[in-house]
């Protein structure tokens, strides 16, 4: 179905304000896009892996759901929502639950409650095939706990656990690809998308992706880029700023994968350099000392690596 | 709606829902995080051209949209991050300094 925002602004707004994400987090736009993606006369069963977005929206006596939520630990989001969705098929059979009405289940995580800590019950969840929608919310550090490295935080990033200094120039490692991870699990459909500045198309990537993967029958995986202000070391109101320069540097490609055919959603005219991407952000502020010229043609070489990569895989040409 | 209402500051551990069980959906709108802000975006009603381009950037749910129309600014949750202002293609949403 197209997307239309003045028809998607007429449904009822499923995350409510007064929860305690910081001031111009992406987690929360990621959610709310997410969420106008179920049809309005559609229930949901949401579940979250500890991070920021569990611990703001979720504050006992207090939600911000308007949903059913499950408040989930760090590493069993994947297990919570497949418990619970297993369970409702069952209720279903045995007609315990009336059979006109529609519940969706989808879970969201961060990078460090997908990637890291949540990634065997993730792995566990989408290999048995439930029917349900796993969000990472990929902001590339525990910045919950005081922006740590996580292994979706890229190289040369300074983060408080990587710290760039004389002897450690941030991240050392490359960030671990795990949207080709879930893609592995040969799932009906895998998608990486981000919200997006107007001149992108807005929030047409993501919406679209995500009424797919949440009508798709069968595990599907969102991977979607969230920025940080605080994390990042940028001013809150650049958020859209920040994801328009990662898709023209193609840091963050947007992509889908329908049972296992790639399809690239969106292909810069001019692949823009990666130093406009990186210069953004104070977390990658000491790649641009005199010295440090290699961090930037290390990350580019990488860019292109994976870029090309995905060109060549590409079946929509 | 349903509304919590506990004293948070004269509490006892019988009043504790079992299972931690949160009963009033939405119940997070009680708390005015509004308070936290330190830019206020002021809506320019002639400027606006009811793109609506506002309404999804916003991570507070702030932007109060009816019958599809763009109505006004939440400010009781609003956190003044300005992504409303820096998106907006006809400069009718400007931060100006509150607090």
């Amino acid at each position: 179905m197209a997307f239309k925002l003045k028809e998607e602004a007429l449904k009822p707004e499923r995350l409510t304000g007064g929860h305690r994400m910081c001031a111009g987090c992406g987690a929360p736009v990621v959610v709310r896009a997410v969420l106008r993606a179920l049809k309005a006369e559609d229930q949901a069963v949401i579940c979250s892996a500890t991070g920021c977005l569990e611990v703001s929206t979720f504050m006992y006596p207090y939600t911000a759901w308007n949903d059913s939520f499950i408040h989930s630990a760090f590493e069993n989001a994947g297990a919570t929502i497949s418990g619970a969705e297993a369970a409702y098929k069952a209720m279903k059979k045995k007609g315990k639950l009336p059979a006109d009405q529609t519940i969706k289940f989808i879970a969201f995580g961060g990078d460090g409650g997908t990637y890291d800590i949540g990634l065997q019950s993730l792995s566990g969840a989408m290999e048995r095939g439930h029917d349900m929608v796993y969000v990472c919310y990929d902001n590339g550090a525990y910045m919950n706990t005081g922006i740590q490295r996580s292994s979706a935080t890229p190289r040369f990033a300074d983060t408080t656990t990587s710290p760039a200094g004389s002897s450690v120039p941030g991240k050392q490692q490359q960030r671990k690809d795990l949207t080709a991870i879930m893609a592995a699990h040969h799932l009906p459909y895998v998608a990486q998308t981000a919200p997006l500045g107007s001149k992108h198309g807005g929030f047409k990537d993501l919406h679209e992706k995500a009424e797919k993967a949440i009508y798709t029958e069968g595990a599907c995986f969102l991977n979607v880029l969230a920025p940080c202000p605080r994390g990042w070391r940028y001013d809150t109101p650049k958020l859209l700023e920040m994801t328009d320069i990662a898709v023209d540097t193609c840091v963050w490609p947007l992509y889908e994968i329908v049972d296992g055919k790639l399809t690239l959603s969106y292909i810069p005219k001019e692949k823009k350099p990666v130093e406009e991407y990186l210069k953004a952000q104070g977390r990658f502020r000491h790649v641009f000392k005199k010295g440090n010229e290699w961090m930037i043609e290390e990350i580019q070489k990488e860019v292109d690596r994976t870029w090309e990569d995905l060109l060549n895989r590409n079946e929509t040409k | 709606m349903k509304k919590i209402n506990w004293d948070l500051n004269n509490i006892s551990w019988k009043d504790i829902t079992p299972g931690g069980i949160v009963e009033v959906p939405g119940s997070a709108s009680d708390t005015i995080t509004g308070e936290w802000r330190s830019d206020k975006p002021i809506w320019d009603k002639d400027k606006c051209k009811q793109c609506l381009i506002c309404f999804p950037v916003c991570p507070d749910s702030s932007i109060n949209v009816s019958e599809g129309k763009m109505v006004g600014i939440d400010y009781d949750h609003c956190k003044g991050c300005g992504i409303c202002a820096n998106q907006c293609p006809f400069g009718a949403i400007e931060m100006v300094r509150e607090g």
